[in-house]
């Protein structure tokens, strides 16, 4: 039998801020393996170029543009915490802290309001809503959702972890205060902020599973999401990204329940930061698929 | 194609003219703004001086100058739409954190409270040659033609000055507490029907609780700068 030329590869790798040599491998076959335990895999980021984007764990040598000396530049991203780990504490968080005011813990009233009950069926409502967001929240991170980054860097967790728990302690502490005062309109008002609400809770539902049927398990592939037989979908005709849509949509709904300003606050600022994702992840559909719908919009049909 | 080269280039030299234009616009704008903020806080200072000769005494010299005060420091506002714009380069963030502490200073808390006098004329004095100091420099690097004595006071003074100023501040906001507390101004009380309550006084706690960790951070930047600019003309000088 013939024998099979085997190309081998040089591989320098350079640190991409100071050019020093951090590794020299000679006779590297097709895998390029990860050189060190400190800097663990999910840290290192392997590029071409220095300031160019990492390459991916599947890139294969042999299929780069290098010649048979390949310089690669490392940059150390960091301490990496899982997606996963981060979304079950930030959502976790609001849930336990809305319920710890609802149930008037002690220390945060008045002590002869400890442990007592609120007497607006508003508020049962409202803990009810938000028990159930953060609890779907939940389940949708372990069963649904499928991640194409694994992690992102450790400090997220604080930085994200102050944002959800903070908001939610400032808006639990208002809506069961014992001087709560409820909704202007009254059963009107609560019952079309339910509507909608609920409306919401499910059309982001249906949003994640169409996202998640896309991709199959196990694979990182990236296609164009369309409306499907569930007419909460049908909004992807005029949107990219419904998800965030309906998010915003609920927190209105819970806004006008419980008619409370910290929620409206929360509410205008969970909308700033989708809005800013929704458009860069607009302009990436819009980079990577010539044949992408130009009806669609980022966040708000036709306008945002 | 010949024609089409000729194209791209006559293109490129309209946004070059196009930029340098924008510059030159940029340039002249800031250095009117310098010109006529020093001008601002040299009626500022003057005025002082005037005052305290006249009359002997420091007590009443705030309400005299508090308007011009307020006008020539709201103003300041300009400065974090430059940084926006780009037309100066220094971050957003560390312009709007310091506009905004010196508005909320003259604003909302010697514009509604009347207060101990000492504290105050600490940190206006402190202010006034801070930033006769910082916009003379400001001027003159825009005009080219920068006397070493106001770099070495812009780099240098900043390191009493800067203090000097926080501690005003902050006794003034101390001093201001017991009427704050008592009048319950700008505060909001449960229950009402927006669900939300603020208590002005606990608001000014934290206020001067977060001097703690944002005085450190400008103080170094500055101390960081200077290091560049003055650190950086020596090792020139050696060269020559």
């Amino acid at each position: 039998t013939a024998r099979k030329a085997v190309v081998f590869f040089e591989v320098e790798i350079l640190d991409a801020k100071t050019k020093d040599k951090l590794c020299f491998l000679d006779k590297v076959g097709k895998i390029l393996p990860s050189f060190s335990l400190y800097w663990y895999p999910a840290r290192q980021s392997i590029r071409l170029d220095p300031k160019g984007k990492s390459l991916k764990d599947e890139d294969v040598l042999q299929h780069l543009p290098v010649g048979t000396t390949a310089t690669f530049y490392f940059r150390d991203l960091g301490a990496q915490i899982s997606w996963v780990t981060v979304f079950l504490t930030e959502y976790a968080g609001p849930l336990l802290i809305y319920l710890m005011f609802y149930f008037r813990v002690p220390f945060i009233y008045v002590p002869k309001y400890d442990f007592t009950t609120s007497k607006h069926w508003v508020v049962h409502l409202a803990c009810m809503c938000h028990s159930f967001h953060y609890v779907k929240r939940l389940l949708e991170t372990l069963f649904v959702h499928r991640f194409s980054h694994g992690t992102m860097p450790l400090r997220n967790i604080f930085k994200n972890c102050t944002y959800y728990w903070g908001f939610a302690a400032w808006m639990a502490y208002y809506i069961n205060h014992p001087l709560y005062t409820p909704p202007t309109y009254g059963e009107q008002q609560i019952r079309l902020a339910l509507t909608v609400f609920l409306f919401c809770q499910i059309g982001n539902f249906s949003i994640h599973i169409a996202l998640r049927n896309l991709r199959p398990p196990g694979s990182k592939t990236r296609k164009i999401p369309y409306p499907t037989k569930n007419p909460f979908t049908w909004i992807f005709l005029l949107v990219s990204c419904p998800n965030y849509t309906y998010e915003l949509g609920s927190w209105l709904g819970f806004t006008l329940m419980t008619q409370c300003l910290p929620v409206a606050a929360f509410t205008l600022v969970g909308f700033i930061q989708m809005t800013v994702w929704a458009k860069g992840k607009h302009r990436s559909y819009l980079k990577e698929f010539r044949d992408y719908p130009t009806l669609r919009s980022p966040i708000l049909p036709f306008i945002l | 194609m010949a024609s089409g080269e000729e194209d791209g280039t006559v293109e490129e030299k309209e946004t070059n003219n196009k930029k340098r234009t924008k510059g030159a616009i940029a340039t002249a704008w800031l250095t009117f703004y310098n010109i006529a903020m020093t001008a601002g806080w040299l009626v500022l200072a003057v005025a002082m001086v005037r005052y305290y000769l006249q009359k002997g005494t420091h007590k009443g010299l705030y309400r005299n100058i508090a308007r011009t005060l307020k006008f020539f420091q709201t103003f300041a506002l300009l400065e974090v739409g430059h940084c926006a714009i780009g037309i100066v380069r220094t971050s957003v963030i560390v312009t709007g954190v310091q506009v905004c502490s010196r508005i909320f200073m003259v604003w909302f808390v010697t514009n509604s409270i009347r207060q101990n006098e000492e504290s105050v004329i600490l940190f206006v004095v402190v202010w006034t040659i801070t930033e006769i100091t910082r916009y003379s420099f400001y001027t003159f690097n825009l005009l080219n033609h920068l006397p070493y004595f106001i770099k070495w006071a812009r780099y240098n003074m900043f390191i009493v000055m800067y203090p000097l100023g926080v501690i005003g501040e902050l006794l003034t906001i101390h001093a201001s507490l017991p009427y704050v507390r008592r009048s319950g101004m700008y505060s909001l009380r449960l229950p009402n029907k927006y669900n939300v309550s603020f208590d002005y006084y606990y608001f000014l706690i934290i206020v001067m609780l977060s001097y703690i960790p944002l005085f450190p951070q400008l103080y170094f930047h500055m101390l960081r700068q200077r290091r560049r600019v003055l650190h950086g003309e020596i090792v020139v000088e050696k060269d020559e």
